[in-house]
C-alpha cells in the first residue's frame, strides 16, 4: 500500500503527449478545375452576378459603342434600376427566409397614392404625409407576415392575397386617378426629393439611386454583421434547427416582414421623383420584376443563401440588357425574350453550385 | 318559360323604359354588360359611369366587370361567359385583345346577344355586331399633321420619336401610331405594323404600357439612340407625362414637341401647362351611352347599329386640343376642353 507505483502504467499525463493534437476534419478529395471554381462560387454568392454583369456590359460596350458605354448612359440605368431595385431588397429579405412576397409593388404604389393624397389633395404637410406611408408600409409588412406566422399560410398564398387587397385599395383610394406631376410641384415638393440630381462629370445619380445603394450597404451589414441578421439566414436555411437553437423564429420573421414593408414605403418615395407623377397603373409587374432581379443575382429561392448583393447585382444586369438592346436597335419583344432565358440561366448555375453542399 | 316568351316579356319592358314611363329597376328588364379592359384607367371608369347613367334613365339593368391588367383576356372571358348566363340581351366590350376573343364572342352572338365592340374594334371586325369607337386612325392623323403645320419648314429635317403601347401590337396601337406617320407626311408601309416605315426622321420606337412611368423610361432609351429628337408621339398623357419628364431632365424640355391622344382632363391640363402641344380627345361617355341605346333599341325590335359612312364601325367623335392652333386642322383650346374631359 506504502509502495509508489511504477512510472507508465498510471502516468496519464505523460502518455497523453504521445496522443494526436488534430480535432476533427473532413478528407478533401482532390477537386479539380471545374471543382475548384465551384468550390470557389459557392463560398462567394456574388461572384456570379457580378461576372455576369461585367460581361454584360463589355459586351454591350463593345455591340452599342459609346453611347452605351457612356457615364452617363450608366448613370441613367442606375436611374431606370433603383425602384425595381429598392423592391428587390425588400424582396430578398423575404426569400432569405425561404419565403416570397408578391406583394412588395401593391404595398409602394399604395403607399404612393396615399403619401400624394395626404399632401395635395388634402393639404397634409409632406413630412407628416410621408411618415404616415411609412407607418402604411410597415403595417401592410406585419400582416403579411402575421398571415404567414399565425395563419400559418404559406408565402407565397398570404402575398398573392395581400397584393390583390392592396392594389384594390389603391384603386378605391386615387379614383384611378393620376396626380400630375405639376401640381406634386405647387403643393408638395418634398415628395420628388428624390428625383433630384447630383452631377459628377457627365454621370448624374438621382437621390433615388443613391438611396437604393444606401439600403443596399445598409442591409448587408445588417444581414452578415448583426445577430439578428444571422437568424434570418439561419430561418430560412432550417427553420427548426433555428427553433432549437433558441431562435424565437416566428417574431423575427415578423420582424422581416414589417421591413420589408418599410422599405416598399421608402421605394415609394422614390418612385414619386423617378415617375414624376403618382400613377396607381405604375408597376404592376413590379413584384416580378423585383423577384427577377433577386433570382439573376444569385439568391436562392430555397432560403438561407445568396448575398443582399446579389439583388442589387441582378437589377443591374436587368437594366444593362434593355438599354444594351434598345441601344443596339433590338426590337423590344426580344428584351422580353432576353430576360426570361436570363433567368432560367440563373437559377441552373445556382442549382449548380449547390451541388457542393450536397 | 320559353325563351321566345322571355324576349316578349323582356322587349315589352324595354319599350315602357322607351316610352319613358315610370319603370321600377328590376331583374325583369333588359340587362346589359360592360366589359371594359381595366377599372383603373379613367377612360373605363368614365365609360363605366356614361352606361350607368343611360342604364338608369331608360331602367335597366346593368352589370360591369372589368380585368385586372390592360390585356389581361382570361378575366374577359369569364365575364362574357357570366353576361352568356345570366341571359343579358347584349354585351358593350373593348377588347384587351382584338383577336384572342373571337371564340367567346361568336358563342355570346350564337346565344342571341348583340355584341357591340366599344373603343378597340375587334379584328376582323365583325366579330361583333357593332363597334362604337373613336377613329384611331384620325385621332392620329390629327396631331400628326398638327405637328407638321407646327413645325413648318423644319418639319423636312424633324427627329420623331414614338412611345407606342406594348409589343403585342393591339389595333389602338398602330392606328394611332400610323395615323400619326400619315398626318405628319411620312409614307407607311404596313398599315397595321408600327416600326417599319423607312424614313430617315424617324429616330426609334418604344413600348411604354401607356404609364407614365413606362413613358419615361422609353423616352431616356430614346434620348440615349438620339438626343436631337424633336418630335415626340406618345400613345396617351401619361406616357406623355413620363416623356416630358425625361426630357426635363436631359435638359431638353424646351428642344422637343409632345403630341399625345385621349383628352382626359390632367391630360388637357398638360396642354393648358404647355408639357402636350396638342392632344386628340376622344367622348367615352358617349360610346358607352350610345352602346346602352343600341342594345334597348335591338332588344326591343331587333334594331341592329348602323356603322359611319365610308368606315366599318360608328364614330363616336374625335377632336383636336391645343393651344396653339394651326390652319387647316380644326381645333379646340384646353379651356373649352376642359368642359368636355374625361376623368
Amino acid at each position: 500500500m506504502s509502495e509508489t507505483p511504477k512510472s507508465g502504467g498510471n502516468d496519464y499525463e505523460a502518455q497523453l503527449a504521445k496522443s494526436s493534437v488534430a480535432v476533427a476534419e473532413f478528407d478533401h478529395a482532390p477537386r479539380g478545375l471545374i471543382g475548384t471554381v465551384q468550390h470557389v462560387l459557392h463560398a462567394n454568392p456574388t461572384f456570379v452576378p457580378v461576372i455576369v454583369l461585367v460581361a454584360s456590359i463589355a459586351v454591350f460596350g463593345v455591340i452599342a459603342g459609346e453611347r452605351f458605354f457612356s457615364p452617363f448612359n450608366l448613370s441613367l440605368i442606375m436611374q431606370q434600376v433603383s425602384i425595381i431595385g429598392i423592391l428587390a431588397a425588400a424582396q430578398t429579405l423575404i426569400i432569405l427566409t425561404a419565403g416570397i412576397d408578391l406583394s412588395v409593388a401593391a404595398i409602394m404604389v399604395l403607399m404612393s397614392v396615399i403619401s400624394g393624397k395626404l399632401a395635395v389633395q388634402f393639404g397634409v404637410p409632406a413630412p407628416l404625409a410621408i411618415l404616415v406611408s411609412f407607418a402604411g408600409g410597415i403595417a401592410a409588412g406585419y400582416l403579411n407576415g402575421w398571415l404567414v406566422t399565425k395563419i400559418k399560410l404559406p408565402p407565397f398564398i398570404a402575398t398573392l392575397g395581400t397584393w390583390n387587397v392592396f392594389f384594390a385599395l389603391n384603386l378605391w383610394l386615387s379614383g384611378a386617378q393620376s396626380i400630375r406631376g405639376a401640381d406634386i410641384d405647387t403643393t408638395a415638393p418634398l415628395l420628388k426629393f428624390f428625383g433630384n440630381t447630383i452631377q459628377i462629370g457627365d454621370a448624374r445619380l438621382t437621390y433615388g439611386t443613391l438611396l437604393m445603394i444606401a439600403i443596399f450597404v445598409a442591409l448587408w451589414y445588417v444581414l452578415n454583421k448583426t445577430a439578428w441578421g444571422r437568424h434570418v439566414y439561419m430561418i430560412g436555411d432550417d427553420k427548426e434547427a433555428a427553433e432549437l437553437a433558441g431562435i424565437r423564429t416566428d417574431r423575427t420573421l415578423r420582424q422581416v416582414y414589417m421591413l420589408a414593408g418599410f422599405i416598399c414605403a421608402l421605394a415609394a418615395w422614390a418612385s414619386i421623383g423617378r415617375v414624376g407623377s403618382i400613377s396607381p397603373q405604375s408597376f404592376y409587374e413590379g413584384n416580378l420584376e423585383s423577384i427577377t432581379a433577386v433570382v439573376i443575382g444569385g439568391i436562392s429561392l430555397f432560403g438561407g443563401r445568396g448575398s443582399i448583393m446579389g439583388a442589387l447585382f441582378g437589377a443591374l444586369i436587368v437594366g444593362v440588357f434593355q438599354s444594351g438592346l434598345r441601344l443596339a436597335g433590338v426590337d423590344v419583344l426580344w428584351q422580353v425574350f432576353a430576360i426570361g432565358w436570363l433567368i432560367i440561366i440563373a437559377v441552373a448555375i445556382d442549382q449548380w453550385i449547390r451541388k457542393v453542399s450536397a | 318559360m320559353t325563351k321566345t316568351l322571355k324576349t316578349l316579356l323582356l322587349s315589352g319592358a324595354a319599350a315602357v323604359a322607351f316610352t319613358g314611363m315610370a319603370q321600377a329597376q328590376s331583374a325583369d328588364g333588359v340587362t346589359a354588360c360592360l366589359i371594359t379592359k381595366t377599372d383603373t384607367n379613367p377612360f373605363f371608369v368614365k365609360m363605366r359611369e356614361g352606361a350607368t347613367e343611360a342604364a338608369e334613365a331608360a331602367g335597366i339593368t346593368l352589370q360591369t366587370y372589368a380585368g385586372a391588367i390592360d390585356g389581361d383576356v382570361e378575366s374577359q372571358v369569364a365575364a362574357v361567359e357570366t353576361c352568356i348566363a345570366a341571359g343579358a340581351s347584349g354585351i358593350l366590350i373593348t377588347p384587351s385583345d382584338s383577336r384572342a376573343l373571337e371564340p367567346v364572342i361568336t358563342q355570346a352572338r350564337d346565344a342571341g346577344l348583340l355584341v357591340i365592340a366599344l373603343d378597340t374594334p375587334f379584328e376582323p371586325a365583325d366579330t361583333a355586331d357593332a363597334t362604337f369607337a373613336t377613329d384611331n386612325f384620325e385621332a392620329g392623323r390629327l396631331i400628326g399633321a398638327w405637328a407638321a403645320a407646327t413645325m413648318g419648314d423644319a418639319a423636312a429635317d424633324a427627329r420623331i420619336a414614338t412611345l407606342d403601347l406594348n409589343p403585342s401590337q393591339v389595333s389602338v396601337d398602330y392606328l394611332r401610331n400610323q395615323g400619326f406617320m400619315t398626318g405628319f407626311g411620312i409614307e407607311v408601309n404596313d398599315p397595321t405594323r408600327i416600326g417599319d416605315e423607312d424614313d430617315a426622321r424617324i429616330v426609334g420606337h418604344d413600348v411604354t404600357n401607356g404609364s407614365a412611368e413606362g413613358g419615361r423610361t422609353a423616352m431616356e432609351n430614346l434620348l440615349q439612340v438620339d438626343s436631337g429628337i424633336n418630335l415626340v408621339y406618345t400613345i396617351n398623357e401619361p406616357a406623355a407625362a413620363g416623356a416630358y419628364e425625361a426630357l426635363s431632365a436631359f435638359g431638353l424640355a424646351d428642344q422637343a414637341l409632345i403630341v399625345s391622344v385621349d383628352g382626359g382632363c390632367p391630360g388637357v391640363r398638360d396642354v393648358a401647362a404647355g408639357v402636350i402641344g396638342a392632344t386628340a380627345m376622344q367622348f367615352p361617355l358617349r360610346m358607352a351611352s350610345l352602346g346602352i341605346e343600341a342594345i334597348i333599341a335591338h332588344a326591343t325590335d331587333g334594331t341592329m347599329p348602323a356603322n359611319t359612312e365610308g368606315l366599318d364601325f360608328y364614330n363616336t367623335g374625335v377632336m383636336l386640343v391645343t393651344d396653339q392652333p394651326v390652319d387647316g386642322v380644326e381645333s379646340i383650346t384646353s379651356a373649352e376642353a376642359l368642359e368636355l374631359c374625361w376623368g
